[in-house]
C-alpha cells in the first residue's frame, strides 16, 4: 500500500488532462469535441486514454472542418451542454474565426442577453518547433480584442490544471491557448490541484529594477532572462499576463509603479500586438512613473520561418530580452 | 465600581493624556509625574477625564493620596461606592 | 487679484510642505480663515489668508515642498467666478470671457502632478504667455530681459531653443518637481541623451549638498527633524543675541494660597493650575517694562503693542514648540486657563495655527515640577526676551523676621543686551514678583 503522495510528478500535457478528466466527472453536460481526440488521443496527445475512459459520446471526433464543428459546438452550448471544442491550431481557427466571432462572442449582446454560449475553446499556439509559415502564429491578440470572448493563455502546470474547470463555469466563452512548446515540460503539482482564477496576472519572480511582462510560451525564456540579469545586479519582476482579456492592469500598473521601467515579451508579430496594448495602456496608467520608454521584444515581422536557425531569429529570445532590458535602464 | 473597573477607567483616561505611555512599564506605586512625565497640566487633565467618566471629582486636597496608578484606583474604588 | 504665499512660521522656516487644502476654486474666503495645512519640520500648521476674496487657482499640489515665499494660491477679489483653470489665462488684465474648462483639483495626495506648469511670475503680457504656452516653454525657468525682470517673447524664444536640447522622462520630470527642482540643472547620463530619475536624484543631493554645507545628515525622523530644527534656531540665537541673565527668588506662598481656595469646590474643568498664574504674572508685568516686548528685526528694536505670550510646551515624546496666547495680558485668569489648555492639547496634536508660530512677542518657559530650580533661558529670536520659572521648591524664608518654609520658585530673564539691560531687566523681575504676591488682582 503505496502513501498518498503530496505531490505529483507530471506534464503540461498530462495536466490538462487530468483538467479535462476532472470536469468530465464533475459535469455529465461536459464533453470533448475536436479533430482526431477520440482513437488517436488528440493532435498533441492531449486525450491520450480518454475515449477508452468516457465513450464516444463525451469524447468525439469531428471531421477537418473548422467552422462546421466549431459551428456544432456553438450549438451544443447553446442547447444546454458545456462542450470543450479543441482547434488543432490556432493557425486552423482562421477557419472558425466567423463562429467565434460573429456567432460565440455576440449572441448574447445580439440577443438582448437571452442566449449565453457556454463554449471553451482549445487551441494550441505558438512557434518554434519548425512547423513553417502556416503552422507558427501567435494570434492571441486577434482574439483578445473581440469583446464578448474571454481569453487565457496558461503558462504553469498549475494553470494547465485550473484554468478549464473556471472556464467552464463561466456562461459565456472562454478561448484557452496552449503554446505548443510548452506540452513536454514536466513539473510538480500538488495531488489535489483544482481549479484557479482567470481574472489575476501572476507575479512570477519579484524584482524592482524592471518590470518584465509575458505570457505563455515566452514565460519560460523571460524568467531565464531575469536569471541572467540577477546575476548582474539587476533585479527584474516577471509577471505572467495569464489572461489576456480581459487584461490585470492594475497588478501591471503597481509594478511599473515601483520599478519605472517595462520590457513586453510577446511572440506575436510586433506591430498591432498584445504588447503594443499594453504598451498604450501603461503609458496611459502610469505615464508619471516611467523612467524610459516601454520596450517591446516580439517576432521579427516575417512569416514564420521553417529552417531552424531562422526561425529561431525571429522570435523572442533571452539575449534580445536582456538587451531591452539594458536599453530601458540605461538607453536613450 | 470595582478594581478593575476603575483600573480600566485609569488606564483609559492615562491613554488619552500620554498616548505614547507604554502602562506595563510603570511602576504601579510610583509618582506618575515622574513614571509617565505628566506635568501639572497633564495631571489636571487626568483628574478631569476620570471626573467624566466615573463622576468622581479629586479635589485638590486629595491630590496626595493619588500620585501613583495604585492610589488612584484605590481612591476611586473607596469614592465611587 | 493677489497671490497667496507660503508663509514663514518660524524665524527658522525656509521651506514648508503643504500636507492639505481646506479650500478649493471658487470658493470665498475671510480675513483669518485657515485655508490649508503646513508641515515644517517641527509641527504641522494650520495657515490664514489675511484678505477677504476667492480662491483663484491652487498653485502648489498636496505633498510639495516649497520655499517659504512661493505662490500657494490665487486669491480673487470679490465673488466673482473664476475665468479658468490654465495660468495663462489667469492673468489680471483678462476679462472673464473665456469659457470655463474642467478643473482638477488636487484634493488628495498626489502621487503625480495634474500636469499644469508651476505659476508663471505674476505679471507676464498676454502675448509673452501665449507664445510660451505655444513653445512648450515653462515661464517659470525664463529669465526676464524686460521691465522689471518681465519676460519678453526674445527670452521665450531663448528659453525654446535651450530647451529644445533637453529630454527628460516623465518620471524625472515628477521627482523634479517634488523635490522642487527645474528639471534642465540635472544632465542627462550621457551627451544628446534623456534625463532619468537618478540623474534628477543626483541634482538634488548635490543642490543640497551645496547648500548646506555645515548641516547634519539628513534626519531620519520627525522628532530628528524637529530637534535639528530647534537646534538651528537656538544656534542662532546664541550666534545673534547678546544674552544677559537676571534671576530673582520668589515666595508663592500668597499665589498659592489663593489658587488653592480658587480651586476648593470647583470642579476639575474649572480649575486652574500655578503656570496660569506664573503666564498672567508675566504678561501683566512687561506692561511695565515694554522694552521687553517686541521683535528685533534688521531695523532694530520695534515694540509691540500687543502682548502675545509664547508659551513653551513639551512635546510628548520629545521636542519643544512655543506657541502664543494671543494678548494674554487683557485675559481674565480663567480665559488664560482655558486658552493655554487649548493651546498646549492642539500644540500636542499638532494642530496649531501659523498666527500663534509667527506672533510670539514674549515667551515664558515654566520647568514645571520635574524640572531644575533654575532656568537660564535661550531667547527665541526675534524676540528680545524670555522668562523662566524653575521648580517651586519649599524653602526657609524670612517672612516679618521669622524663618518659614515657604513655597519659593526662581524666575529668571534671559534678555537682549542691544534692547535693555540690567536695570531694565530688574525692574521687571520686580514686576513679576509684585504681581504674584498679590494673586487676587491677576
Amino acid at each position: 500500500m503505496t502513501a498518498v503522495a503530496e505531490t505529483v510528478q507530471m506534464t503540461y500535457r498530462e495536466a490538462i488532462r487530468e483538467a479535462i478528466r476532472d470536469a468530465m466527472r464533475r459535469d455529465d453536460r461536459v464533453f470533448l469535441m475536436g479533430e482526431d481526440v477520440g482513437p488517436y488521443g488528440g493532435g498533441f496527445g492531449v486525450s491520450l486514454g480518454l475515449l477508452e475512459e468516457f465513450g464516444p459520446e463525451r469524447i468525439r471526433d469531428t471531421p477537418l472542418s473548422e467552422s462546421g464543428f466549431v459551428g456544432a459546438g456553438i450549438g451544443a452550448a447553446l442547447g444546454g451542454m458545456r462542450p470543450i471544442v479543441e482547434i488543432m491550431t490556432v493557425n486552423f481557427s482562421l477557419l472558425a474565426l466567423d463562429q467565434i466571432v460573429n456567432t460565440a462572442a455576440s449572441l448574447l449582446h445580439m440577443s438582448g442577453g437571452q442566449f449565453h454560449v457556454p463554449v471553451v475553446v482549445r487551441m494550441t499556439t505558438g512557434a518554434g518547433r519548425q512547423l513553417a509559415a502556416q503552422h507558427s502564429h501567435s494570434l492571441e491578440n486577434w482574439y483578445a480584442h473581440v469583446p464578448g470572448l474571454r481569453v487565457v493563455e496558461p503558462a504553469t502546470l498549475a494553470d494547465a490544471r485550473g484554468m478549464l474547470w473556471t472556464a467552464l463555469q463561466d456562461p459565456d466563452p472562454v478561448v484557452i491557448f496552449e503554446h505548443g512548446s510548452l506540452y513536454g515540460v514536466e513539473g510538480e503539482l500538488p495531488a489535489d490541484a483544482g481549479p484557479v482564477d482567470l481574472d489575476r496576472a501572476a507575479v512570477r519572480r519579484a524584482g524592482s529594477d524592471a518590470t518584465l511582462i509575458t505570457y505563455g510560451g515566452s514565460l519560460p525564456l523571460t524568467l531565464e532572462a531575469a536569471e541572467s540579469l540577477a546575476a548582474d545586479g539587476v533585479s527584474a519582476e516577471v509577471i505572467d499576463l495569464r489572461t489576456l482579456r480581459p487584461l490585470d492592469t492594475a497588478t501591471l500598473v503597481a509594478s511599473v509603479s515601483r520599478t519605472h521601467r517595462a520590457v513586453i515579451v510577446d511572440e506575436g508579430w510586433r506591430t498591432g500586438s498584445l504588447a503594443g496594448e499594453i504598451s498604450a495602456t501603461l503609458m496611459e496608467q502610469a505615464f508619471y512613473d516611467l523612467d524610459a520608454p516601454v520596450q517591446r521584444v516580439c517576432s521579427a515581422e516575417v512569416p514564420i520561418p521553417y529552417a531552424r536557425h531562422l526561425e529561431q531569429a525571429v522570435l523572442p529570445s533571452v539575449p534580445r530580452v536582456l538587451a531591452a532590458v539594458r536599453e530601458v535602464l540605461d538607453g536613450g | 465600581m470595582n478594581t478593575e473597573e476603575a483600573r480600566a477607567a485609569v488606564v483609559d483616561a492615562l491613554a488619552r493624556i500620554a498616548p505614547e505611555a507604554d502602562l506595563d512599564e510603570v511602576d504601579a506605586g510610583g509618582d506618575l509625574r515622574s513614571e509617565i512625565d505628566l506635568d501639572s497640566m497633564d495631571f489636571l487633565g487626568l483628574v478631569e477625564a476620570l471626573a467624566e467618566s466615573t463622576g468622581v471629582d479629586i479635589p485638590e486636597d486629595d491630590y496626595r493620596e493619588v500620585r501613583s496608578l495604585d492610589g488612584l484606583v484605590a481612591y476611586l474604588v473607596r469614592r465611587a461606592a | 487679484m493677489a497671490d497667496y504665499l507660503m508663509p514663514s512660521l518660524g524665524a527658522d522656516m525656509d521651506e514648508g510642505t503643504l500636507i492639505e487644502w481646506l479650500v478649493g476654486p471658487g470658493d470665498p474666503v475671510h480675513r483669518g480663515q485657515v485655508v490649508a495645512v503646513v508641515d515644517t519640520s517641527k509641527s504641522a500648521i494650520e495657515v490664514e489668508v489675511f484678505q477677504d476674496g476667492v480662491v483663484g487657482e491652487l498653485l502648489v499640489p498636496v505633498g510639495t515642498t516649497v520655499p517659504v515665499g512661493t505662490p500657494l494660491a490665487t486669491i480673487l477679489e470679490g465673488a466673482a467666478p473664476l475665468p479658468g483653470s490654465a495660468p495663462e489665462v489667469t492673468d489680471e488684465s483678462e476679462s472673464p470671457a473665456e469659457p470655463e474648462p474642467e478643473v482638477t483639483l488636487p484634493t488628495e495626495a498626489v502621487a503625480m502632478p495634474t500636469g499644469a506648469p508651476p505659476p508663471p511670475p505674476a505679471r507676464v503680457s498676454p502675448v509673452v504667455r501665449h507664445h510660451a504656452h505655444e513653445l512648450g516653454v515653462d515661464l517659470a525657468t525664463v529669465r526676464g530681459s524686460g521691465p522689471d525682470g518681465q519676460p519678453t517673447r526674445h527670452d521665450v524664444d531663448a528659453a525654446a531653443r535651450a530647451a529644445q536640447r533637453l529630454r527628460v522622462s516623465p518620471y524625472a520630470r515628477r521627482r523634479a518637481r517634488e523635490l522642487g527642482l527645474d528639471p534642465a540643472i540635472a544632465a542627462p547620463g550621457r551627451p544628446g541623451g534623456v534625463v532619468r530619475a537618478a540623474e534628477i536624484e543626483a541634482a538634488a543631493a548635490a543642490k543640497e549638498k551645496a547648500e548646506r554645507p555645515a548641516a547634519a545628515p539628513p534626519p531620519a525622523t520627525p522628532a530628528e527633524a524637529m530637534r535639528a530644527a530647534i537646534g538651528q534656531l537656538m544656534a542662532r540665537s546664541k550666534r545673534e543675541i547678546p544674552h544677559y541673565y537676571l534671576q530673582t527668588s520668589i515666595d508663592l506662598g500668597p499665589a498659592m494660597r489663593w489658587l488653592a481656595e480658587h480651586n476648593t469646590g470647583r470642579p476639575p474643568s474649572e480649575r486652574i493650575i500655578p503656570a496660569a498664574l506664573l503666564l498672567k504674572a508675566a504678561a501683566l508685568a512687561v506692561r511695565e517694562v515694554p522694552d521687553l516686548n517686541g521683535f528685533y528685526l534688521d531695523s532694530g528694536f520695534q515694540r509691540s503693542e500687543q502682548i502675545h505670550l509664547g508659551v513653551a510646551v513639551a512635546l510628548r515624546g520629545g521636542g519643544l514648540i512655543a506657541p502664543a496666547i494671543h494678548d494674554a495680558d487683557t485675559l481674565a485668569l480663567v480665559d488664560l486657563m482655558a486658552a493655554l489648555k487649548d493651546l498646549v492639547s492642539r500644540a500636542r496634536a499638532g494642530r496649531l495655527r501659523g498666527s500663534e508660530m509667527s506672533d510670539p512677542t514674549l515667551t515664558v518657559t515654566n520647568l514645571g515640577e520635574q524640572g531644575a530650580e533654575l532656568v537660564h533661558g535661550v531667547i527665541y529670536p526675534p524676540q528680545v526676551a524670555l522668562v523662566g520659572f524653575g521648580r517651586v521648591v519649599e524653602r526657609p524664608c524670612a517672612v516679618d523676621g521669622a524663618v518659614l518654609v515657604r513655597p519659593v520658585t526662581v524666575a529668571t530673564l534671559a534678555a537682549d543686551h542691544r534692547v535693555t539691560d540690567g536695570r531694565l531687566g530688574s525692574r521687571y523681575l520686580a514686576a513679576l514678583e509684585a504681581r504674584l504676591t498679590h494673586p487676587e488682582a491677576l
